[in-house]
């Protein structure tokens, strides 16, 4: 391998096989960062001399009252489908999280599932009702919950079907975005929920709530009390604004790692019950059919999971040369401890660095310095979270569960990369 | 020192603690009894919080042609919405893509109701009253052979209804 370097590499700065360097050579500002290779379709621009350009003479317009990106950046958005083209409102839209970095999504590329499409809600007309086995059932409307102690809170949201297409028997040919982009990661701000419990005066052996949307199918969920009491919260703000309609406008119920479907948009009423409600969403789906007969359902916490967004089936490699492999990793469960990273397929593994601070129950960035020497490879990225669970193989998950489990699909993910630099979703 | 200064940090603390109880806000305003019945919509899985209605599956064919036909298509078994019949037999192994439907998989017949109650018809849901609700549950479960034609569903017998793969669930423990 050594022979085809285009630039000089101490062997001591290979952390595994196929080209996977030491993941502080960023760290050290290695003279190697010069010559670091950016993914993308396009061509390689030749050397052109330097002139002065229209704007660089010309004032531009006012800035906009609300600013949106770049009118050359109109590729980033979300991307998604109505599940049937009979029904239009029923269906998803994805974050492009091989066209972001970081760790937070920009409000209008969060992740998005509807079952009856968006509400247009007039929030002087929301209320939510607290009710059921309490003391005093109450109702608050937005301007009241407006002056509560708020709370500000980073954390990622994920659907329970987000990935499911790793269920698949054969690989499915999309790219990350359709496969891994129903995650998201924002600052939530908005009101404990314990407190409002509190002033209800729930009684002891209410045990579970249901939570109901303002949408026109009324999504509802049951959710244990204890993770209501714990840090549940009604969510009104969501990176600083209010939250966005497609995202549960005026308020949502906000449960930090929990399945994104139980995290109730538009939520309009909670109702303290003893046990669960069996609701469609929690039975019908939402539950995971396993092979041998039976279904797990309140699958509530999302697993710790892991997934390379740069290189992806959507970035193609521009030759070889030095390439930062990066993405994002997340647990439910907690935080992430530690990212390793395969170019061959998870015979050999090199840790990741971890961009700080790593937060509990948010999306962490994860980075690696990559020498690609042109060859085929086969990346995979394995998390392991403060609990010390590691992320599993797609053999294993599907050994237990089945391939018509749908739901919270985490195992590894294998991008194949050929000679030609293509990116391809593969199972190994 | 250093003790003293924590346990006066830890009075204060108290003290904040309390005060702030005290001033919790309050804001929101007592629920009256017509508040709850305009917003409640659920049942629980044995039958209680059903309301008091009926409707057979003999009432109910007549609604769901003129409400449900258009999207589930004819006797709920093919359209463009999901099917609401059938399957039975297809859950649970590896090599048969599963059909999941109100037979097959529905663990509990009152979450059918209070589902049609708050989601449908899909473009007009809360619009169907309590005995059309009865009557079209009714319907469903007589679709998939799982309570007779003339059987009356009511706040009593639907709670009853043995639902096929009811003991099949359970719930996720981490590492399933």
């Amino acid at each position: 391998m050594a022979k085809k370097l285009l630039h000089p590499i101490d062997s001591a700065e290979y952390s595994a096989e196929n080209g996977l360097l030491d993941r502080r050579l960023f760290l050290r500002g290695s003279a190697l960062l010069g010559s670091m290779m950016g993914y993308g379709v396009a061509q390689e621009v030749a050397a052109e001399p330097l002139v002065v350009q229209p704007w660089m003479q010309h004032p531009g317009p006012f800035p906009r009252p609300y600013d949106a990106p770049s009118r050359f950046e109109s590729e980033v958005i979300r991307r998604g489908e109505p599940s049937s083209n009979k029904i239009p409102e029923l269906g998803t839209v994805r974050t492009p999280i091989h066209q972001l970095t970081g760790t937070m999504t920009p409000n209008g590329l969060h992740y998005v599932r509807v079952h009856t499409g968006v509400p247009d809600i007039d929030p002087a007309q929301h209320r939510l009702l607290i009710h059921g086995m309490v003391k005093r059932p109450l109702v608050f409307d937005v301007e009241s919950l407006s002056r509560y102690p708020i709370e500000s809170r980073i954390h990622f949201l994920e659907c329970g079907g987000n990935s499911e297409l790793i269920y698949d028997e054969h690989p499915a040919q999309v790219g990350v975005q359709r496969l891994h982009g129903q995650v998201s990661c924002a600052e939530w701000g908005g009101v404990p929920l314990s407190i409002l419990m509190d002033e209800a005066g729930v009684d002891p052996r209410g045990k579970w709530i249901i939570a109901e949307g303002a949408d026109a199918c009324g999504l509802t969920r049951s959710i244990p009390m204890e993770k209501i009491m714990k840090d549940a919260m009604i969510a009104l703000y969501q990176n600083g604004e209010r939250l966005r309609p497609s995202n549960g406008y005026p308020m949502r119920l906000f449960l930090p790692g929990y399945e994104g479907n139980m995290n109730i948009k538009h939520v309009r009423r909670i109702k303290v019950i003893d046990s669960p409600h069996q609701s469609r969403d929690e039975t019908m789906r939402y539950s995971m059919m396993r092979t041998g007969g039976i279904s797990t359902q309140f699958n509530c916490v999302m697993e710790a999971k892991s997934v390379i967004t740069q290189p992806a089936p959507e970035l193609k490699m521009k030759g070889p040369g030095l390439y930062q492999i990066s993405g994002l990793a997340w647990s439910g469960y907690g935080h992430v401890r530690r990212v390793d990273i395969s170019a061959d397929g998870g015979k050999t593994w090199a840790q990741a660095d971890l961009q700080q601070p790593v937060r509990d129950l948010a999306l962490t960035r994860f980075r690696l310095p990559w020498h690609w020497d042109g060859r085929p490879a086969l990346l995979q990225s394995r998390v392991t979270d403060n609990t010390g669970y590691v992320q599993p193989t797609r053999a294993d998950m599907i050994a237990r569960r089945g391939i018509w489990a749908n739901y919270h699909g985490n195992c590894i993910t294998t991008w194949a990369i050929d000679a030609n630099g293509e990116v391809k979703h593969v199972y190994a | 020192m250093f003790m003293r200064n924590l346990s006066i940090l830890a009075l204060s603390f108290a003290f904040v603690t309390a005060a702030y109880a005290l001033e919790a806000p309050h804001l929101g305003r007592p629920a009256t009894p017509d508040d709850i019945k305009a917003y409640e919509l659920d049942a629980m899985p044995d039958g209680r919080f059903l309301p008091e209605g009926h409707g057979t599956a003999k009432e109910g064919e007549a609604i769901f042609v003129e409400k449900c036909q258009s999207c589930h298509g004819e006797k709920g078994v093919k359209g463009i919405a999901l099917a609401l019949v059938g399957g039975q037999g297809t859950i649970g192994k590896n090599e048969i893509k599963p059909l999941r439907t109100v037979g097959s998989y529905w663990p509990y017949a009152p979450s059918i109701f209070s589902y049609i109650r708050r989601a449908m018809p899909y473009y007009e849901s809360k619009s169907l009253s309590t005995d059309e609700i009865y009557a079209l549950t009714a319907y469903l479960l007589a679709l998939n052979k799982l309570i007779g034609e003339q059987d009356e569903m009511n706040a009593k017998t639907l709670g009853q209804v043995k639902m096929p793969w009811r003991d099949h669930f359970r719930p996720f423990k981490r590492g399933d």
